[in-house]
């Protein structure tokens, strides 16, 4: 439990194959905030291991969100030369201190299989939750994630130490004797001392924290100089 | 309303329940528009909110003297806003709040259900923000909470920060009440306080009348209060203390302690924090006054240079002044002629000498009457032996205007570029004369149908006196106005002013002056006085030069051989030359090949046009969007799925 059924055909969200080839790399490159046109668009990936729970995340949220400021929530497949399949959120925060502020949500498959998919995604992230899974016998799996995730940056000449990065335990509702504490996982994982959250994603608690955590970090990245892109 | 003096920063005491609040209220107090615009301040009654939009007003006024700072209730802003449309003084009543620098709201709840207070308000609150002013607000609930309100103005509320305060700490109560104890010059036993403190008051106000008790007991009874006695002395048996007010957050307690709405606030106060101050600020007022129809790309200039820290309050202040002038200036040119109000000219703040000089106009005689198109362009047009006379006509005009071949008047069949170059002649004078040189540039029947229009609103004075005050005259198709009594008349009159006083006339028609059925003799004596020169189809050299233009941007491996075939074709006009042109590009990109001459051949010799081919280019972008994200995605069912490789 805990983390739905990760990225198979979900239900409750609407798919949409395409006919044609997604325009996902070139569309990478959109800067965060655009003074022009008023707008900061942050993109967010969410990373892990299969059944961790990043899509149990984006539902959470989706269904906290008033109606007026979310977009449909979609996930992608197609089949042509590339094959994508991923869930996407779009959020409008409306209008924050003059700018039309916007997040985009993306989860990544998990399972190991899904590499080129993941890459796909992870272009262009402004920042990137990873969701560990809490469970005892899945530290391997995110151990293994966490260093996919990091090989995949270097790959898109992202410095894996420079782009926003925050970890979410989850299943932390789990019985104790299954999972491992926040600490022990830390211990495991976090070895880069980033912003880490406990969540139960399921029912809530540590999601909104989690996002507020890492939107933080990533609008952080606005005021500083190397941000001049 | 006046501030209340007494509410100051320095009295305000802070704890860990107001202390984001009172943070985001002096920032706001220091720099008045640039950090939370507007701050929206939320608790329970009695915790201090009105206490910090004093604080606000004062900390203001105390560094600003002159600044213009409202404090009002929101019952006496709707009580102010009905007296005022009831003595039909709205107008004035929105200029008074236009002007406030900070405005400070009291008690926004009772917004709920008042629609047209809510119309107001938005607009007042767009107007203040677009100019960088600065709101402030409080309200007992958050704005998301206050029932019957228009979704727009929850919107423009939210869209600074939102705070809340919360009921006062222990800590907090010690140090409220030693400081009204130090204030009222009263000193209890030790204990007192603490003991006094450890009962829950749900707000400062009723801690406060507990304390003014105690102190009434004291200072009038003469005895010192002791501790054990304080829960009789207010009616409290220590077993029946008061229950605990619901502190605010408990109402998240056992649920996620973060929802959707505190989310898009604090995200509200880390983009308040990160994106540089001035920059929101310049934004802001992009926004308002492009919404007001108004040219912003000299703040969007200013933005674009990021990194560098501008002069930005003195960029909006002169943006501002560009505005209020442009506004002034847009007033009287309207109060002349009204069409005049939609002038792109009064909308670019960057242009208000070219506002200005046409408000000078049109005290003056009105608008500038229509100049020549610049799509024509003297460098343009090819010469060959069928047109060089006019061309030598038209370049000894540009040349010396007035003086030599006045009136010139050009005539040849349809499509030959006469009036290519009647506006081009319209061009140069303007341009030698570096742009001063006002040049009246109408087809005849543009003419005409301007003066029938002043005719009906009575101003053919304004309307003659536009071609009166022109430094050359050029008139298209002049034929039209045979047989056209009045039109003729005015054309007369216009043409002895202007050339009394040396202005260059040109005219184009399609015949020469002796063939215009129903021209009056008057007029057609004149047209002939100065140079009547003909265009006509285009001979063999002009038709190649003319094929060698038009064919420049097109991809042909045949360039030579193809104009040569197609300069030896007839055509009766330039019009019919870029013709052929667009059809062979057409045909070759239907057929999918570079332009060739057999391709030309057979379309021309027994190919009928082509329909035009779907423009591919426009598809394209509609795919390449730049956008991060497809929002509309078509729908294909359940085709899927990527496979495990």
């Amino acid at each position: 439990m805990g983390s739905g059924n990760g990225n198979g055909p979900e239900e409750s969200l609407e798919r949409h194959p395409f006919p044609f080839p997604l325009p996902i790399p070139q569309l990478g490159f959109m800067s965060l905030v655009n003074y022009q046109t008023r707008e900061i668009t942050c993109k967010i990936v969410y990373y892990g291991p299969g059944r961790s729970g990043k899509t149990t995340n984006l539902h959470y949220i989706y269904g906290q969100v008033p109606h007026d400021r979310k977009g449909r929530m979609v996930s992608l497949a197609t089949q042509t030369d590339r094959t994508l399949f991923f869930d996407f959120l779009p959020l409008d925060l409306g209008t924050i201190s003059g700018f039309t502020t916007r997040f985009q949500l993306y989860t990544v498959p998990g399972q190991v299989y899904y590499q080129a998919t993941r890459k796909l995604v992870l272009q262009g992230a402004d920042g990137v939750v990873f969701v560990a899974d809490s469970q005892a016998r899945q530290l391997q799996e995110n151990i293994e994630s966490f260093q996919d995730l990091h090989q995949n940056l270097s790959e898109q000449s992202v410095d894996p130490r420079a782009i926003p990065l925050v970890i979410q335990y989850n299943k932390q509702d789990l019985p104790k004797d299954l999972i491992l504490t926040p600490a022990e996982l830390s211990d495991a994982i976090n070895f880069r001392a980033v912003p880490d959250y406990s969540g139960d994603a399921l029912h809530g608690p540590g999601v909104f924290e989690t996002l507020r955590g890492i939107s933080e970090l990533v609008l952080k990245r606005l005021s500083s100089p190397s941000s001049a892109r | 309303m006046q501030v209340d003096a007494r509410h100051r920063f320095e009295n305000y005491v802070t704890g860990s329940a107001n202390r984001l609040a009172v943070a985001a209220a002096h920032a706001v107090a220091e720099q008045p528009g640039l950090t939370y615009n507007p701050l929206f301040i939320y608790s329970g009654s009695g915790l201090g909110k009105t206490h910090l939009l004093g604080a606000i007003g004062n900390l203001v006024l105390q560094r600003q003297p002159q600044a213009a700072v409202e404090y009002v209730t929101l019952d006496d802003f709707v009580e102010q806003l009905h007296a005022a449309i009831a003595s039909n003084e709205g107008e004035r009543f929105k200029q008074r709040y236009g002007r406030v620098d900070v405005l400070l709201l009291d008690d926004m709840q009772f917004l709920t259900g008042r629609r047209e207070t809510q119309t107001e308000l938005l607009r007042l609150l767009n107007a203040l923000q677009g100019t960088g002013r600065q709101v402030v607000m409080t309200s007992d609930r958050p704005p998301s909470e206050i029932k019957d309100v228009d979704e727009r103005l929850i919107t423009r509320l939210a869209g600074g920060l939102i705070v809340d305060i919360g009921a006062p700490d222990y800590e907090t109560r010690i140090a409220i009440m030693r400081a009204k104890c130090e204030e009222r010059g009263v000193q209890f036993q030790t204990g007192v306080v603490d003991e006094l403190a450890k009962l829950e008051f749900g707000n400062v106000r009723e801690l406060q009348g507990a304390l003014n008790k105690l102190i009434a007991t004291q200072t009038l009874g003469g005895e010192q209060v002791r501790p054990e006695q304080i829960r009789a002395m207010l009616g409290l048996e220590a077993a029946s203390v008061k229950a605990p007010a619901p502190r605010r957050t408990s109402r998240v307690m056992g649920r996620p302690n973060l929802d959707f709405q505190s989310f898009v606030s604090d995200i509200a106060t880390a983009v308040a924090q990160h994106v540089d101050p001035w920059k929101i600020k310049v934004a802001e007022a992009v926004a308002y006054w492009s919404g007001e129809g108004y040219r912003t790309s000299k703040l969007e200039r200013a933005l674009a240079e990021a990194g560098r820290k501008t002069d930005f309050e003195t960029i909006l202040r002169e943006y501002f002044a560009a505005i209020e002038r442009l506004r002034e200036l847009e007033e009287q040119a309207s109060s002349v002629d009204p069409a005049l109000g939609a002038n792109e000219v009064f909308r670019d703040p960057e242009r208000v000498a070219d506002a200005e000089a046409l408000t000078t106009r049109a005290f003056s005689g009105g608008t500038p009457p229509p100049g020549p198109s610049a799509a024509f362009a003297r460098d343009q047009f090819e010469v060959g032996p069928s047109n060089q006379l006019a061309v030598r006509a038209a370049d000894a005009v540009i040349q010396d205007p007035g003086k030599k071949y006045n009136p010139l008047f050009i005539y040849g069949p349809s499509g030959v570029g006469k009036t290519h170059l009647a506006n081009a002649i319209g061009n140069e004078i303007i341009d030698q004369s570096g742009g001063a040189a006002v040049v009246a540039c109408v087809s005849a029947q543009e003419f005409m149908d301007e003066l029938i229009a002043a005719m009906q609103e009575g101003n053919v004075d304004r309307w003659r006196a536009r071609y009166r005050s022109a430094d050359a005259l050029v008139i298209d198709d002049v034929q039209f106005v045979a047989g056209k009594e009045r039109t003729q008349e005015e054309l007369f009159h216009v043409f002895n002013t202007l050339y009394g006083e040396g202005k260059q006339l040109v005219f184009a028609s399609d015949r020469t002056p002796r063939q215009l059925d129903g021209l009056e003799e008057r007029l057609r004596s004149r047209f002939e006085g100065g140079l009547v020169v003909e265009v006509q189809a285009p001979d063999h050299i002009l038709r190649e030069k003319l094929y060698a233009h038009y064919l420049n941007d097109v991809e042909t491996p045949e360039r030579a051989a193809l104009i040569a075939y197609l300069a030896d074709r007839p055509a009766a006009s330039v019009r019919e030359v870029i013709g052929i042109v667009n059809r062979l590009v057409a045909a070759a990109d239907i057929a999918g090949m570079p332009l060739l001459l057999t391709v030309a051949k057979t379309e021309l010799e027994n190919g009928a046009p082509t329909p035009h081919a779907p423009d591919a280019r426009a598809a394209d972008r509609y795919f390449l969007d730049d956008e991060k994200i497809v929002w509309h995605l078509p729908d294909l069912g359940a085709r899927l799925i990527e496979d495990p490789k």
